[in-house]
């Protein structure tokens, strides 16, 4: 089995943004109003965090993708009291929507602040409601929901290299932010695979993982500090 | 073994019947302006059924508000009655007797209100029955499930067993479909020497029991928090923390509806100074192990300086959460205890005082408890205060004017003082007491007795 990861370098990325407009784009993510906004109520499964470190002039603005670290010891998980929320076997936390019931008790528990709440229900402009994405099922008000790294790809890759009657191999699959990424700051792949470039770049002295001491293993690494 | 008998009941302990006997005047206006605020509570709750918890005020990453914030206060202050009058019982203080009832009521009352609370806050309450059918157990919250419930069924219990003789009673001079209620729930106790022999045992072994379920109740719901390593939630001393604010609250809760009931159905001679003054110690010692467990809580916290803990703990201390926490710590401590420590303060009036304000006081413990964490997370998250909305404070008005509404209607319904304790108490328990004291003094000389 696999074990789903992804390395992201903050040195390459340029805050663009276009990977939270195609996270939202995948997997029907509602749109905010302003009210939401002010509110503090938008839901983003992937937002740009902008670090500054230093003092002018000596200033460093680095710009972090934030997004569930699907931990291998999830703190959110283990409050559930449902199991709505879950490690699978690949290691990818998921959300089983039609369980949760709303106590919120896991975006408590999750340290890195990636769970979002459907306040209200979920709506689109009138013209992008027939762009939804009909492979990911739409989320009504009273669930949590989060980043899933794309998983419903993950169920389709493997459909189509069995009808293709072939192996399938792990770079069929790749979440719709990684695909997106111009300056090809992200990576995805198996954590397991030696060959594959998100073991190697995991491997970089470079790479960290946030929040690390907390003991939960994130499965998103960070890599920062290059020249 | 105290009698039976009922008309000697009726003459002697007549002020116990009367609130049941006869309508007290305004009572009518009181149950309607209770219903009107629950009727409101309704509305609100509708609204929020209909549009989801986005008519709250809550956010991210404040997710827990108000509704939370009533669940624990409501468990706690559920810890007034079974667990007070338990451990009374079990001391043999013989000043319980009259105490006992109001305070048990109070438990199995408000424990409603306490589970009611976290289905307010559900996003999803039509699946509510899910904890059940995919339990998780793991989750802190189905502990809570099971201790709770157990402990509303304990609490039922015990609420029962003392109240089996009074129906009896109640029944034999009860008239119209009132007796025939009372006839039902007295379960054919007519006070034959086993009848006694076995409720005494039953209520004696309850009151063990209750206990530990009590302790352990409270003990899960601060789990709820330690379980997470959120920052001043991730305490070992969360448990014997939350239970002594409980019981703190809880006695504070009790209180309170001593003097208004003391004073609505004329029960003076029930309720006498000297179990104010009782309570009230036992309140004040409540109140300095309060301020020691958030005393060592928040030393330890500002002594070790980690940084993620700090900006929650100055977020309390000076930031945006300043006025809950000193408002708190004013009325948790510096009222009551300078009210209490004195006994020419320490009166029916003055514990009333300090009781309101160990209310208002353990309401914002637990809030300060609840939200200044949740809005300053680990990593850095857009800061929205959070402001409860009118659909939550009007919920949490419906709520204590539910518990008021059901608390009058027991005393409608049911004597507030256990008359068959007092009868015991007057029949046999002043001699026993006397016969108990001398089995702890030492024996006197066999010469003495001689001569
Ligand atoms: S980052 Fe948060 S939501 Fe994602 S797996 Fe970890 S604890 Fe759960
Ligand atoms: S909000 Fe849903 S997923 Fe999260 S803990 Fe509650 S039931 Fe589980």
């Amino acid at each position: 089995m696999a074990r789903w990861g992804m390395a992201i370098d903050l040195d390459r990325c340029t805050g663009c943004q276009a990977c939270v407009v195609a996270c939202k784009q995948e997997n029907n993510v509602p749109f905010s109003t302003p009210a939401q906004a002010e509110k503090g109520r938008q839901i983003s499964w992937i937002y740009i965090q902008t670090e500054i470190e230093g003092e002018y002039p000596n200033v460093k603005v680095r710009f972090r993708p934030m997004l569930c670290q699907h931990c291998d010891r999830p703190p959110c998980t283990f409050v559930c009291p449902t199991s709505a929320t879950y490690k699978n076997e690949e290691g990818i936390v998921a959300q089983i929507y039609p369980r949760c019931i709303g106590c919120r008790y896991c975006a408590n528990a999750c340290p890195y602040s990636v769970k979002y709440f459907n306040y209200d229900e979920p709506h689109w402009p009138k013209q992008l409601e027939a762009s939804l994405n009909h492979d990911v099922s739409v989320r009504y008000g009273g669930v949590i929901e989060k980043c899933t790294f794309c998983s419903h790809r993950l169920t389709k890759a493997r459909e189509q290299a069995d009808a293709e009657g072939r192996e399938f191999r792990d770079d069929d699959y790749q979440p719709a932010c990684v695909q997106s990424c111009p300056a090809h700051a992200m990576v995805f792949g198996d954590l397991d695979n030696p060959h594959g470039t998100v073991a190697a770049w995991s491997e970089s002295p470079r790479a960290e993982r946030l929040l690390e001491d907390l003991g939960t293993k994130p499965k998103v690494m960070y890599l920062k500090g290059g020249a | 073994m105290p009698h039976l008998d009922s008309q000697q009941a009726l003459k002697q302990d007549g002020a116990i019947f009367r609130p049941i006997m006869k309508p007290t005047r305004g009572y009518a206006a009181i149950v309607c302006a209770l219903l009107a605020v629950i009727a409101w509570a309704a509305y609100a709750y509708w609204w929020q059924l209909r549009r989801g918890l986005g008519m709250t005020g809550l956010n991210r990453p404040v997710y827990w508000g108000i509704y939370i914030t009533n669940f624990v206060f409501f468990v706690g202050v559920s810890h007034a009655g079974t667990l007070i009058s338990a451990i009374l019982r079990l001391c043999r203080a013989e000043w319980r007797r009259s105490i006992t009832r109001m305070a048990e009521v109070i438990t199995v009352l408000v424990l409603f209100f306490g589970v009611g609370n976290v289905l307010l806050d559900l996003g999803r309450p039509d699946r509510a029955f899910f904890v059940i059918t995919h339990a998780h157990f793991t989750s802190p919250l189905l502990w809570d499930v099971s201790s709770i419930s157990v402990y509303l069924i304990g609490s039922v219990i015990y609420l029962f067993l003392p109240l089996i003789p009074d129906l009896a009673i109640l029944r034999d001079v009860a008239t119209g479909w009132r007796k025939r209620v009372y006839r039902l729930m007295a379960l054919g106790f007519t006070g034959t020497e086993q009848q006694w022999h076995r409720i005494e045992k039953a209520i004696s072994v309850m009151a063990v029991i209750i206990i530990p379920i009590a302790v352990t109740v409270h003990t899960v719901v601060s789990w709820v928090f330690a379980m997470t390593i959120t920052p001043m939630w991730h305490s070992t001393i969360f448990g014997p923390y939350f239970v002594v604010g409980a019981i703190f609250s809880g006695i504070g809760a009790l209180i309170t509806a001593m003097v208004i009931l003391r004073k609505v159905y004329h029960l003076e001679d029930y309720l006498r100074p000297i179990h104010f003054n009782n309570l009230g110690i036992l309140l004040l010692v409540m109140c300095m192990l309060w301020l020691y467990f958030t005393f060592a809580e928040y030393l330890t916290t500002w002594y070790g300086h980690e940084p993620i803990e700090m900006t929650v703990f100055y977020a309390k201390i000076r930031g945006p959460y300043a006025p809950y926490f000193w408002t708190m710590f004013v009325t948790c401590f510096i009222i009551p205890f300078s009210i209490l420590c004195n006994s020419r303060t320490r009166t029916i009036t003055g514990t009333f005082i300090a009781s309101l304000s160990v209310n208002i006081g353990m309401w914002l413990e637990r809030f300060t408890i609840v939200v200044p964490s949740l809005s300053n997370p680990r990593l850095p998250v857009e800061f929205h205060m959070y402001h409860p909305s009118w659909v939550e404070w009007s919920l949490m008005a419906g709520c204590f004017a539910a518990f008021i509404l059901l608390y009058t209607l027991f005393t409608k319904l049911f004597p507030m003082v256990s008359i068959w304790e007092i009868r015991e108490g007057r029949e046999v328990a002043v001699t026993e007491t006397v016969e108990r004291i001398k089995t702890y003094l030492p024996m006197e000389p066999k010469g003495e007795v001689a001569k």
